[in-house]
């Protein structure tokens, strides 16, 4: 397990990045997506020109909570939660682990469905390990 | 460890303030919140239990300037103080590139400063981080309590209990009025970012 937590890239792998995530999630519908490490950083925050969050806090926050949940996934004798998905009335927020360090998080209306979403974040999560 | 985007030349670092619960560690957000809020582009963000205690975290993005033509974004975390929390004390710590560690003067409060620089000392030890190496500063909160007549440690007796060893950077502070709040946010964010210029050439 690396302990620090450190995700290292170069500037060709945050743009393959951006571009995967830009064409598996934006173009699908996505409102907004975001590639954050454990720590709560943002490696990559794209949206679909209409959203603007507050992404610093929400990266803080996913962290924590995806580490809080976790941790309850060891309690329960689980190792992790892969994924969680919070439903809202209009947006919902689906988180991803990609690596051990990396999380993806999208938003997105009830335009798109959470079971085509699902299999887009599986596809996007397959090619940035390639990158990463 | 900091996170270096090359391609947006932005650094994200984080600044964790540590100390025991009732300490101060929220109000010197609030008050550099207050202070830098036309700087500031988002709220505080603070996760609280009833009776106002912080249940996981606050959490407050500052932008402080370009080094080497990297925009430098610091997050400040607090954590929350008490003993029972330690868990989440260790996930706030996650990537961790400074501390600023809050300390109570109350004479009341003498052991539980130590309780918790102890706390923080074997939590960086889980990430692999040493408290002897990693920026660090010591703010000596309450110092105004003092002119309410309520028994204070004095600073040597601070300075002998939590950093005869550390030998770091420390200022004595109120964060309820401001005073040398700003002073420790500048230390600590200056030792913070001079550790992460090598990675920048």
């Amino acid at each position: 397990m690396k302990m620090d937590y450190s995700v290292e890239l170069n500037e060709t792998q945050f743009g393959l990045v951006e571009s995967i995530l830009e064409q598996e999630l934006i173009q699908l519908g996505v409102k907004s997506v975001m590639l954050i490490d454990m720590a709560g950083n943002i490696l990559v925050s794209l949206d679909d020109g209409q959203t603007h969050h507050d992404e610093y806090s929400l990266a803080a926050l996913a962290a924590g909570n995806f580490g809080a949940v976790s941790a309850m996934a060891k309690i329960i004798g689980e190792q992790d939660f892969a994924l969680l998905f919070h439903k809202g009335e209009n947006d919902s927020i689906h988180f991803s682990r990609v690596t051990e360090d990396l999380l993806l998080i999208a938003i997105f209306g009830a335009n798109v469905s959470l079971g085509f979403l699902r299999l887009k974040v599986a596809e996007a999560i397959r090619r940035v390990l390639d990158v990463v | 460890m900091a996170l270096i985007n090359p391609k947006k030349k932005e650094v994200q670092a984080k600044l964790v303030y540590y100390g025991p619960g009732r300490g101060g560690k929220t109000t010197n957000l609030e008050y550099i919140y207050g202070r830098f809020k036309d700087q500031i582009k988002t709220q505080l963000t603070t996760i609280k239990t009833y009776g106002d205690r912080t249940l996981f975290f606050d959490f407050l993005p500052l932008d402080v300037g370009q080094v080497k033509g990297y925009q430098i974004r610091i997050q400040m975390y607090t954590v929350p103080g008490q003993v029972k929390y330690n868990a989440t004390r260790k996930l706030v710590l996650r990537g961790v590139d400074g501390i600023v560690f809050v300390a109570d003067s109350m004479a009341v409060r003498r052991q539980m400063n130590m309780v918790s620089l102890k706390d923080l000392q074997e939590n960086l030890a889980g990430i692999n981080k040493n408290i002897f190496t990693i920026p660090l500063v010591l703010q000596y909160n309450k110092r105004d309590l003092a002119d309410e007549g309520i028994p204070l440690l004095p600073v040597q007796d601070l300075q002998h209990d939590l950093n005869r060893q550390l030998n770091a950077p420390f200022f004595e502070a109120s964060a309820t009025q401001g005073l040398a709040v700003v002073e420790t946010l500048k230390k600590a964010v200056a030792m913070t970012v001079g550790s992460l210029v090598k990675k920048l050439q």
